[in-house]
């Protein structure tokens, strides 16, 4: 076990040097200034500041540059948060999307799995196919129509909870279910299909013909086997929806760090894009691991094999 | 495969669809890029599903959306299955060294948030292309260059996955017994890959492309909440329900912006999803 | 099984985020709506009014605005001017403090300016400090610090000598870049000196609390010279930078203030209009267009003026900005006292098709293909669809609209690779000249290639002046050139900001030409 962690960590450096390596140099080689305002500045200005921030010289003295920062510790300074370290940032806005991200994720697995046998129990009659439309219509809504319109209709409409802000457990309701909402319907999914395909299986058949109920059969001795493909998309999941969402932040006021991949990238600032894809780049890696545990875990076959 | 009966009436209404989308706004009465002083006008006799801001039918602009959603639909997702089946056939054929080193490029890319790699794509080309067209016989295309970049950039993002299923597929194709004995009588390599073992994934290949085709036109739509979609005075559905979703607020809300957009937006993906669904299904009915 | 197992580390990694994620304390006396992140707080390198704001509620200048938009005394009792109106005296107020109990004193003024002005402070807005004697030569690295004329005689004394006459230079002195710094704290924690932990200010307001994209939060500065007078103990200025969500939190009472003009939908602005909450007033801010004057078509200034002649800019105002906005007749908007701008050309679609004839274009025909720039954010698009089907309706020519994002588009702006471009510019301080040295011969914002040498002229001329009528008149000279002879730029609208706050509960906030509301002097009605 230890061995394949170590192996596998190892293994992951290299692609975490890569991804840091090739999101520096695309920022780096977008059109534009990360110095550029509104008010021109002058060039004497601007190369000053490059000098300041290590952006002088070609593209591969800054890479190599930075790399060495990175290699010991150093994720630079915020070319738009002036004063700011990467670091500092990452610091202060990782912690409240974990938060968000750990309840949506808890959401999108816990209403997505039951949500999903359930309709596997019924397969072929209306409460699938009525369950498997929800599943859908919930994935196909844009994010930036379902969080406006469900800040309308619960806090302006209904008055049940505040439209936006940080900081109380009641702010955090509406984010986090609008952050679940499109997983969980890819969960749902998941679960069905798995289901499905295990229900139709020789050992479930065995246990059917022993006279083993069908509400057991499908929750009891199908779940198991069935949530693996589940389990190993929910290890992407888990890291996206831990950095969370730039129209959630935008929406709902949360100062989270999703906004950054996107507004970094359009400030261009490169070393708070690199460092926020560096998060995410470990997070992944991270969850994909744990993601492979769970289904050594899960699945006798594997676990016999290692 | 025998299409089931829902199938055919998904294929029925995406073909209504397509109808809509091209002779549709040939039969409206009212011109795409006209500005009228009707604007923000609530459904009416007159205007169906009502005027925007500038006072353009929504309706017509709703038609005008399909050509353009759907069009950045198919041709992003088909870009994005031709670079997938292309790199995974190779990296599952030639295995070894190469296939190691082309998975790990694929591990790259899926570990860098894909908005990064589309907005810089989208800025980087989008002076490199105009520049290019600039001065040539192709000048006036120079406003659909965006569009362009969208096909580009929206299908280099979306082929990793379809990458991986189709080398996963060859990995054990190429070891059945048929491979192997053309591989005997001495067919290049060429051959057996289209031969042999394209037709092998390609079932996989069609239902992948159902799914991409939906995920394509949400994600252009992402991109035109951000500005990045297609150019002003094109309109996606994406770009019109952006607009429309700008305007929600506690006071007064246009409410036909967002209800009809998001409506045949929302819809269209279903289509796509359930015709997936029947896809996936007839296919495993096949290989029982 | 598993769940035993995952489930206690699932609730303890909750437990850990919500203590580090939550910090919710009581609410702030006043919760005001800022605009976005700022992105620094250090004056020498702000360049936005939203960071501007916050400063001045940080740090005290040497003159500041009050509710008003009104220059007052502030760290300065006195100043006093030379009869050649260049050098200024200024006396500094008897025990001023720093926060941390350090004196204040002329020193640190000459300190703080010379440190704005330091090339390797890289400023932003170091050209403001270009009023001074010396100062352009120190920024461009031509002359060293001693040589800009700033002296501080003794700890309370400040004299500055001036390149020209500047009548507006106690007002001018209130801008952020003019703000002080302590440099002992400067000097110890370099870049991180706003850090909440190292900061130290001289103004009404304590930094308390600094979190991304959260909220800046001030508490009241005991050691501040009026604090008796400052009405609020803590204010929380909230980084929101939505239009709709800012809204939705000032509609639920979340926030108290809405202080940015960009924080209020502008679909709805007619529906408000009627509202005792809100407070429209014009600003002193431009919205405009620009032509590239390098290259065809618009290298020749009958097409210019037909495209200018062609707009209908009541439309624009009417239909798509909707907040009462003055449509603009010329670059500075109305405002400053003895300065009436020339009034430009209004819509005129007969002399316009005949100019565009003049140029070899008669009803548009054989006109090459343009676009308009602009980047898509709040209104642009919107402007660019009207504008665009304008000039297909007067001129009869196809314009098409290009759209960047933020930074490609200021690139574009930069390299002079447009043809026509949205734009806009909002005065730093109450005088024509913030506008209209923008379009001088080489200047950065100059952003069209437009050069002519009797409007340059005519700009030195007035800044030589010392004669502040005279000077005006030379001004509306030069911006005549501008506006109605070359128009190298489209005037469009003069922008008008939006204050929202319930006058019931909220008094010291006051509509103005600025846009200057000192929190200082914000409090609850009637205490």
């Amino acid at each position: 076990m230890l061995s394949f962690v170590t192996r596998r960590l190892l293994s992951s450096i290299p692609v975490v040097l890569a991804v840091l390596a090739l999101c520096f140099l695309l920022v780096r080689i977008a059109p534009g200034s990360p110095f550029a305002t509104e008010r021109a500045l002058d060039p004497r200005t601007k190369a000053m500041l490059e000098e300041k921030f290590g952006l002088s010289g070609s593209l591969a003295e800054q890479l190599v540059r930075y790399g060495g920062n990175v290699l010991r510790g150093d994720l630079g300074d915020s070319l738009k948060f002036r004063g700011r370290t990467v670091a500092e940032i990452i610091g202060q806005s990782l912690p409240r999307s974990l938060l968000l991200g750990s309840i949506s994720f808890s959401l999108a697995l816990g209403l997505g799995v039951p949500l999903g046998a359930w309709a596997a129990a019924h397969y072929g009659r209306k409460t699938d196919s009525f369950l498997n439309s929800v599943a859908l219509l919930t994935l196909s809504t844009p994010t930036f129509v379902l969080a406006p319109v469900s800040v309308l209709v619960f806090a302006f409409g209904l008055k049940l909870l505040p439209p936006a802000g940080w900081g109380t457990l009641s702010q955090l309701v509406l984010p986090a279910i609008c952050l679940a909402i499109p997983f969980i319907g890819v969960c749902a999914r998941l679960t069905r299909g798995g289901l499905l395909e295990t229900l139709g299986s020789d050992f479930i058949r065995t246990a059917r013909a022993k006279g083993v109920t069908e509400t057991k059969l499908v929750y009891l001795h199908a779940l198991r086997p069935a949530v693996l493909p589940l389990v190993a998309y929910a290890g992407p999941l888990a890291a996206n929806i831990l950095t969370g969402s730039l129209v959630i932040e935008e929406v709902f006021a949360v100062p989270g760090i999703g906004q950054f991949f996107v507004n970094g990238v359009i400030n261009r600032d490169v070393f708070l894009v690199s460092g926020v894809v560096l998060v995410y780049c470990l997070l992944l890696l991270l969850f994909n691991l744990i993601a492979d545990w769970l289904t050594a875990l899960l699945d006798p076959r594997i676990r016999a094999a290692s | 495969m025998k299409l089931t009966r829902s199938a055919l009436i998904l294929l029925g209404l995406l073909g209504l669809l397509l109808l809509a989308a091209i002779l549709g706004p040939i039969g409206s009465p009212y011109d795409v890029g006209e500005l009228s002083d009707n604007h923000l006008l609530p459904p009416s006799s007159h205007h169906w599903l009502g005027t925007d801001l500038h006072g353009r039918d929504l309706l017509t602009r709703l038609m005008y959306g399909a050509r353009i959603s759907l069009l950045v639909g198919f041709v992003g997702a088909s870009i994005s299955l031709l670079v997938g089946v292309v790199y995974g056939l190779i990296a599952g054929y030639t295995g070894g060294r190469v296939d190691n080193l082309m998975m790990r490029f694929v591990d790259v890319l899926y570990a860098l948030p894909r908005i990064v790699l589309v907005i810089v794509l989208i800025s980087l080309f989008d002076l490199k292309l105009k520049a290019m067209l600039d001065g040539t016989l192709f000048a006036p295309f120079a406003t659909h260059a965006r569009l362009l970049l969208l096909f580009v950039g929206l299908g280099l993002v979306e082929w990793l996955t379809l990458a991986r299923i189709v080398r996963a597929q060859v990995l054990t194709i190429k070891e059945r017994p048929f491979v192997l004995s053309s591989r005997l009588i001495g067919q290049s390599t060429p051959v057996i890959l289209v031969r042999q073992i394209l037709p092998q994934v390609l079932p996989i290949v069609i239902t992948y492309l159902t799914l991409a085709l939906p995920a394509v036109i949400l994600e252009e739509s992402f991109l035109s909440f951000l500005g990045l979609g297609v150019q002003a005075p094109l309109a996606s559905w994406g770009t019109l329900l952006a607009d429309g979703a700008s305007m929600l607020n506690p006071v007064e809300t246009p409410w036909w912006l967002i209800v009809f957009p998001a409506a045949v937006l929302v819809g269209c993906l279903l289509l796509f999803n359930l015709l997936g669904d029947q896809l996936r299904r007839m296919g495993a009915d096949a290989g029982r | 099984m598993i769940f035993r197992r995952v489930l206690p580390g699932w609730l303890g990694l909750w437990g850990l985020t919500f203590l580090s994620g939550c910090n919710s304390g009581p609410r702030a006396d006043l919760v005001i709506c800022n605009g976005a992140e700022p992105q620094t707080l250090d004056p020498a390198l702000v360049s936005g009014q939203l960071e501007g704001r916050i400063c001045a509620a940080l740090y005290e200048g040497l003159t500041r605005r009050d509710a008003r938009g009104k220059s007052i005394p502030a760290a300065a009792e006195s100043w006093s001017v030379s009869p050649d109106g260049k050098t200024y005296t200024f006396t500094l107020r008897p025990g001023l403090k720093w926060s941390n109990g350090d004196p204040v004193t002329a020193a640190d003024f000459r300190y703080s300016w010379l440190r704005a002005l330091d090339p390797v402070s890289a400023s932003p807005y170091a050209e403001i400090l270009f009023f001074i004697r010396g100062a352009e030569d120190f920024q461009a690295g031509r002359a060293s610090a001693e040589s800009v004329e700033i002296a501080a005689p003794d700890d309370r004394t400040l004299r500055v000598r001036l390149k020209n006459p500047v009548p507006f230079f106690p007002s001018l002195i209130s801008f952020t870049t003019y703000l002080p710094v302590h440099r002992a704290t400067v000097e110890k924690y370099g870049d991180r000196w706003t850090r909440p932990e190292h900061w130290v200010g001289n103004g009404p307001y304590l930094l308390k609390a600094w979190q991304v994209n959260d909220r800046v939060s001030l508490q009241k500065n005991p050691r501040y010279h009026s604090a008796d007078r400052v009405r609020l103990n803590r204010i929380d200025a909230l980084a929101v930078t939505r239009a709709s969500t800012a809204f939705n939190l000032y509609s639920s009472g979340q926030a108290d203030v809405l202080l940015d003009k960009g924080l209020i939908p502008s679909l709805i602005l007619p529906k408000l209009r009627g509202r005792p909450d809100f407070h429209p007033a014009p600003l002193f801010a431009t919205y405009f267009y620009r032509f590239n004057v390098t290259r065809p078509p618009f290298d020749n200034p009958k097409v210019r003026r037909a495209f200018s002649l062609a707009i209908d800019k009541e439309a624009v105002v009417e239909k798509i900005t909707r907040g009462g906005e003055p449509i603009a007749l010329s670059l500075t908007p109305r405002g400053v006292p003895g300065y009436l701008p020339p009034s430009g050309p209004v819509q005129d679609t007969l002399t316009c098709k005949a100019l565009l004839r003049e140029a070899g274009y008669p009803n548009g025909e054989g006109f090459p293909r343009i676009s308009i720039l602009y980047n898509k954010s709040e209104l642009n698009e919107q402007i660019a669809v009207e504008l665009q089907a304008q000039w297909k309706r007067t001129l009869g020519v196809q314009v098409e609209l290009r759209n960047q994002e933020w930074a490609t588009y200021l690139r574009s702006l930069d390299t002079l690779d447009f043809d026509i471009a949205r734009s806009s510019w909002v005065g730093d301080y109450d005088d024509p000249l913030t506008f209209l040295d923008c379009f001088a011969t080489g200047r950065g914002n100059n952003r069209t290639g437009w050069s002519d040498p009797s409007y340059d002229n005519l700009l030195a001329k007035a800044q030589a002046e010392p004669n502040a009528a005279v000077r005006l008149r030379f001004l509306g000279q030069a911006e005549e050139i501008l506006i109605l002879q070359a128009m190298p730029i489209l005037p469009l609208y003069h922008f008008v900001g939006c204050l929202m706050f319930d006058p019931k509960k909220w008094d010291g906030l006051l509509p103005n030409l600025l846009d200057e509301h000192p929190f200082s002097e914000i409090g609850p009605k009637g205490k």
